[in-house]
Parts: structure tokens; C-alpha cells; sequence
């Protein structure tokens, strides 16, 4: 397999010139590389059908290494299964994703893309409920997940501190001992979210964060998710105007799976495509 | 890690484990001591309930191993007495082969079924198993190979739930019907019997059934800690975080396929291990051991005992089983009744069988003592 592989690689038409490359950039397998306009996730072409009903059509999207981008459109826009699309869940029937220049995330399986670094929280706060926050965030965390490893290892000081610097941020170090179970629902959306942090990856994907949370703690998670972008690329997909007017630096609205427009925020309200599909004809 | 850290780390936080371990070494010395009083003590224990509760104890082996795939990662499996008949028939060959020429026969060679079928020569498959060591290996090979040429299938398909537990289903009854061919080479319909000895000693002396009891008990007390190290490790919490958000913990970076398949495997390496126990002192191991009803009385045990606590599950063996002989005795026309009946109610009002009716008494108690009380 090893030669077969190698000569493969060798064969790529998309490497051909990489030699010429050499010294401005050089592609490491399993980096991402950003190299070209800093762009970290390319989503092109991308078309999904399901039973002749097409979820995506289309789709082209690019996310910007560090950027926090936000998604909006009605129900049935195709939000969700893009996110199914980009962590694997679903496979595209036509189009490409990628994740830098050289990670093709339409031929890898779930636990692969997760580790390359894209997370992904989902739109129902889905945690481990008989696990402590502390063994939730330990689940999550990233480390060598393959069987064997995972049954002889324990946690050494510097993940503890990770877990606790994480535990910080999403403001569960009271709870660390609870049962994810017993959180509040807000709380349960955080302790995801502290997942995903855990994970360390570059790329999240985070599907309404705020759903069911008081006032408060939506502003909390405002701040947490403005907080997060520059370090990681940041993409949510919300509904509720209000909170996305407060985070939004790019906003991407989505209609039948196509992307209708994008823009900066006043951008969007004010392009008269958004207005007819919001406000009806 | 010495052997005693290990031990203590593993059960610091166990204490129904320690509870079940100390009777587990009380019952391990006290039964073979009650068995060497005169008969016509009151307290003396007859080698025929010794061999009993050693029945029972790998029954118990048996119920950990499934409260393993069932009770920590969800896999409802209604095959795993496939897995334990493997390992019976393992070792059920080693004890035909140690029969040699006292057969009713006298073939120094075959077994007295192929010698009754006309069969010149041993199978392939049968080579080898006049070892002991051959055949121990075998034990924990063939069910380990075989469950994780179906694992693999099965969870990498994503097979789950109900589709699953039909198919684990649907392999026993399989292999029961391929065990009751004679072709097969396995003794056909009444299996393998008549055993002579074991390791050089007779199977019908009172000190090899008492040697026999007494190892049941010590490879219960170590598959308990091997499983309880197991559930404890992270590797443990991965496996509970599988049975309760599969998605979730695929799209932290789990491979959740090799996970299940590796808990499957390991489950059906300690069943087999159970049945390799069970033969010797049943004397017998025929098809009807694959009988798909085995596996559900199996997980009636776990079910009622509690999943998920692993002592809860050696407490469901033993008490049904117990249970079990008393009734077929007794009242032998309602033990099925008795059985299913049992199975609802617990299901019902039991979720967490017996184990969890007892912490939740104890909770209650804690509750009117004091004020510090967790919830659950």
C-alpha cells in the first residue's frame, strides 16, 4: 500500500508545481494550510438532494482563517446541512469542500475531520448527560483518541489546567462535579461549547447558540463567541436578528440552499433579495 | 503501577465492589470448608451445591461480560450466549480428546460420536486441542475472532438498536442450527459429554469439583477487576458517552466504530471464558446452549441485577439462577411465566434493577439523616 500511496501523491494534478512552491510555502500533510487569501474553509459547488428535494444547491462559501461569520435564512435554507455537509455527516452529491488548500473533508469520516480541527455544536445542546462537566470537558479534549491509548492514559497537570482555564471561560467551574444532566439548558449550550474549546480546534461551526437562554446569558455568549474569533474561525448559524446584529461582522444569508447575499450587516437588511425572502412579495 | 495500587486505585470508589469481592473470598473459603464437614452436619454443603455455585459463578463471569456491551455501551446484544457456548465447545473438545481409549468404543484416537458416524480420521479442527494450553487459547480466541468479524460488519454498517440485537440474534440461532448438524463435527444434537477428567484429574472426584469452584471464584473476582478497570479508564467514559450521544462523540474525534468493536470483542472473550468454566462442571455442552432463549434469560439477569454496575449484574445471575433451580424444581410448569413476568415488572418499576433499588433506599435513609444528600 505504502509505494502505491506514495506514487499516488506523486500523481496529484494539483501538486504538480508544487516543487516550485518550495520555500514560500510547503504543504505538511495533516496542516492546514491558509496560504492563498488566508482562506481556511473553501465550501464550492456544493449540491445536496434528498428524495429529488435539493437541500443545497450550489452552495459556494468561504471562510476566512480567524473570521466570525455569520449565517442566517429562513427554515429549510439549508443551514444545518451544510454544517452535515462540512463535518462529514453527510456526503455532497456534487462539489467540493475543503479545508485549507490541501484537506479534502468530503472523502474523510466524522472522528477524522473533528480531529483535523473542525468542531461542531449542535443546534439541540447535545452533552454526555451521566458525565461530570469536568469528564465532559475531559472527553473532549484533544489528545490521542484512538482505543488503546485512551485506555491507559490519565490526565497530566497541564490538561488539568486546560480543563480548568476552559472551565473558566465558560463559566461552569462551580458545576464541575455535576452531572451534565442536571445543568440548565443555557448551561448545557455552554459546556458544548467548552467542548468545542477543548478540542482546540480551528474552525467552529456552531449552530444557534442561543436558543432557550435568558437575556444574560445570550449576552455572555456574545461576548464568549466574539471572544473566540482571531484565534479560531468562528461560523454560527442563528436565527434571532437581534443577537446576530450584535456579533455580525460578515453576515452570509442562505435561501434554498443557495447563497443569496452577503455583506456586512446593514449591508444584507438593505439588499432587496434579503427583504422579499424575509418579508414575503 | 504495583499490582496493590492498581487494586486500590481501581476500587477506591467502588463500594459495591468491595461489598461483592469480600463475599466473593467469604463464600470462595467457607464453601470448600463446609464441604469437608461430616455429612450429617447441618452445616455441611454437598459437592453437588458446590458444583451448583460454581454454575453459578460463571453464569455471573457471563452477565459481567454483557453488562459490559449492554449496560456501559448500549449494545443490546440477544446473542451472547453464542459467545459462551464457543468457549464451552472449546473446552468441551479438550476434555472429549482427554477421554482417550476409555470410550465405549476404545478408539484411543476419535471420539466415540465420529467413531459411531464412521469417520476414519480426526478433523483439522480438532488437531491440537488434546492441549490444554491449545485449547484454553481457543477459548478466548474463537468467540474474540468471531465477534469481531461481526462487529466490524455490524458497526462500521452503523447497524444499531433494535437491528442489531435482531442480528446478534439471528447468528446464535444460526449457529445453534449449524452445532445440531452431525457433519459438523461436533457431537450434533447431544453436543459433547461423557468427560473423564480434566489436567490428569477425574471429573468425578468431590476434590476436582472443589478445585473447580475455587477457580470459578477466583476468575470472577478477576474479570471483575479487569472490567471494572476498563469502565474506569477513559477509555470507560468514551464507551458511556457512545451509549448516551453517539453523534457527539464522533464529532469529538472518536472512531466510535472501533470503540464498540472493541468492547464487543472483549465481552466475548470473557463469555467464552465463562463457558469454558461452565462445561467441565455441567459435564455437558450441547446446541441447546446456543439456543437463542440462553441469551435472553442473560439479559433478564443483568436487567433485573442493574445494568451499568457490574456487581449488579453478578447479583442478577446468581439470584435468578438461583431462583431458576428452585422453581424448575418446585414448580417446574411456571418457571417460564415466573421468568417473563419477573422481566416486565423489573422493566417497569426497576429500571435500574435491584442495585438501583437498593442505593435508592439508601438514599432515602441518608435523605431523613442528614441534610447532605446528592440527587439521582
Amino acid at each position: 500500500m505504502k509505494p502505491l500511496d506514495k506514487l499516488r501523491d506523486h500523481m496529484r494534478r494539483d501538486r504538480v508545481f508544487d516543487f516550485m512552491a518550495q520555500g514560500r510555502h510547503t504543504t505538511i500533510p495533516g496542516r492546514v494550510d491558509t496560504s492563498h487569501q488566508n482562506t481556511i474553509l473553501y465550501v464550492e459547488g456544493v449540491t445536496v438532494s434528498f428524495d429529488g428535494f435539493k437541500a443545497l444547491n450550489d452552495l459556494n462559501l468561504y471562510i476566512e482563517d480567524g473570521e466570525l461569520r455569520c449565517i442566517i435564512g429562513p427554515n429549510g435554507a439549508g443551514k444545518t446541512t451544510m454544517m452535515d455537509v462540512i463535518t462529514g455527516k453527510t456526503r455532497p452529491d456534487e462539489g467540493t469542500v475543503y479545508f485549507g488548500q490541501t484537506m479534502d473533508l468530503t472523502g474523510m469520516t466524522e472522528y477524522q475531520i473533528a480531529t483535523a480541527g473542525i468542531g461542531r455544536k449542535f443546534q439541540k445542546p447535545t452533552v454526555f448527560p451521566e458525565h461530570s462537566v469536568l469528564e465532559n470537558l475531559e472527553l473532549a479534549m484533544q489528545a490521542d483518541k484512538r482505543v488503546w491509548p485512551t485506555l491507559f492514559t490519565r490526565l497530566n497537570g497541564e490538561q488539568r489546567d486546560r480543563i480548568d482555564e476552559v472551565m473558566d471561560t465558560v463559566m461552569l467551574h462551580d458545576q464541575s462535579t455535576l452531572r451534565a444532566a442536571q445543568l440548565s439548558h443555557g448551561q448545557k449550550q455552554w459546556l458544548e461549547i467548552g467542548m468545542l474549546l477543548m478540542q482546540a480546534p480551528r474552525v467552529l461551526l456552531v449552530d444557534e447558540p442561543i436558543a432557550g437562554m435568558t437575556h444574560q446569558e445570550t449576552e455572555r455568549t456574545a461576548e464568549l463567541l466574539t471572544g473566540l474569533a482571531g484565534q479560531h474561525s468562528v461560523v454560527v448559524v442563528e436565527h434571532d436578528m437581534a443577537f446576530v446584529r450584535s456579533i455580525a461582522r460578515r453576515v452570509t444569508v442562505l435561501h434554498e440552499g443557495h447563497v443569496l447575499a452577503e455583506g456586512s450587516m446593514s449591508d444584507v437588511q438593505n439588499n432587496p433579495k434579503v427583504i422579499e425572502v424575509y418579508l414575503g412579495e | 503501577m504495583k499490582p496493590s495500587g492498581f487494586l486500590l486505585s481501581t476500587l477506591m470508589h467502588d463500594r459495591g465492589g468491595k461489598i461483592f469481592l469480600t463475599l466473593l473470598t467469604i463464600v470462595a473459603v467457607a464453601v470448600p470448608l463446609l464441604n469437608m464437614l461430616p455429612e450429617t452436619s447441618a452445616m455441611h454443603v454437598s459437592t453437588y451445591t458446590v458444583t451448583l455455585l460454581g454454575k453459578y459463578l460463571s453464569f455471573a463471569i457471563l452477565a459481567i461480560a454483557l453488562d459490559l456491551v449492554w449496560g456501559y455501551c448500549g449494545i443490546l446484544s440477544l446473542g451472547h450466549g453464542a459467545f459462551f457456548a464457543l468457549g464451552g465447545y472449546a473446552m468441551g473438545m479438550y476434555l472429549m480428546r482427554q477421554i482417550g481409549d476409555r470410550g465405549v468404543y476404545g478408539d484411543a484416537e476419535l471420539p466415540d460420536f465420529m467413531v459411531f458416524l464412521d469417520w476414519q480420521s480426526l478433523p483439522w479442527y480438532w488437531y491440537g486441542f488434546d492441549q490444554f494450553w491449545f485449547a484454553m487459547l481457543m477459548v478466548m480466541l474463537v468467540p474474540g475472532i468471531l465477534a469481531f468479524l461481526f462487529g466490524w460488519f455490524a458497526f462500521r454498517s452503523r447497524v444499531t438498536g433494535v437491528y442489531l440485537s435482531i442480528i446478534t440474534q439471528a447468528l446464535t440461532y444460526a449457529l445453534m442450527l449449524a452445532f445440531f448438524r452431525n457433519e459438523m463435527g461436533f457431537g450434533g444434537n447431544n453436543g459433547l459429554t461423557d468427560f473423564k477428567d480434566i489436567l490428569g484429574f477425574s471429573l468425578q472426584q468431590d476434590s476436582t469439583r472443589i478445585a473447580l469452584f475455587m477457580v470459578s471464584t477466583l476468575v470472577l473476582a478477576l474479570v471483575y477487576l479487569l472490567a471494572r478497570f476498563v469502565v474506569n479508564s477513559k477509555l470507560g467514559r468514551v464507551v458511556v458517552a457512545v451509549r448516551d450521544a453517539e453523534d457527539r462523540a464522533r464529532f469529538i474525534g472518536y472512531k466510535v466504530e472501533s470503540y464498540k468493536l472493541w468492547v464487543f470483542v472483549l465481552s466475548a472473550v470473557l463469555a467464552g471464558i465463562a463457558g469454558a468454566l461452565y462445561v467441565p462442571q455441567v459435564g455437558i455442552i450441547n446446541p441447546g446452549e446456543f439456543s437463542p432463549l440462553n441469551s435472553i434469560e442473560l439479559v433478564v439477569w443483568v436487567a433485573i441485577g442493574g445494568r451499568g454496575t457490574l456487581y449488579g449484574a453478578v447479583l442478577g445471575a446468581v439470584l435468578v439462577n438461583y431462583a431458576k433451580t428452585y422453581f424448575t424444581g418446585a414448580f417446574p410448569e411456571i418457571w417460564l411465566f415466573a421468568l417473563g413476568a419477573l422481566f416486565v415488572l423489573v422493566t417497569i418499576f426497576l429500571p435500574r434493577g435491584l442495585v438501583g433499588l437498593l442505593s435508592k433506599m439508601k438514599n432515602k435513609n441518608n435523605k431523613t439523616g442528614s441534610a447532605h444528600e446528592t440527587t439521582g
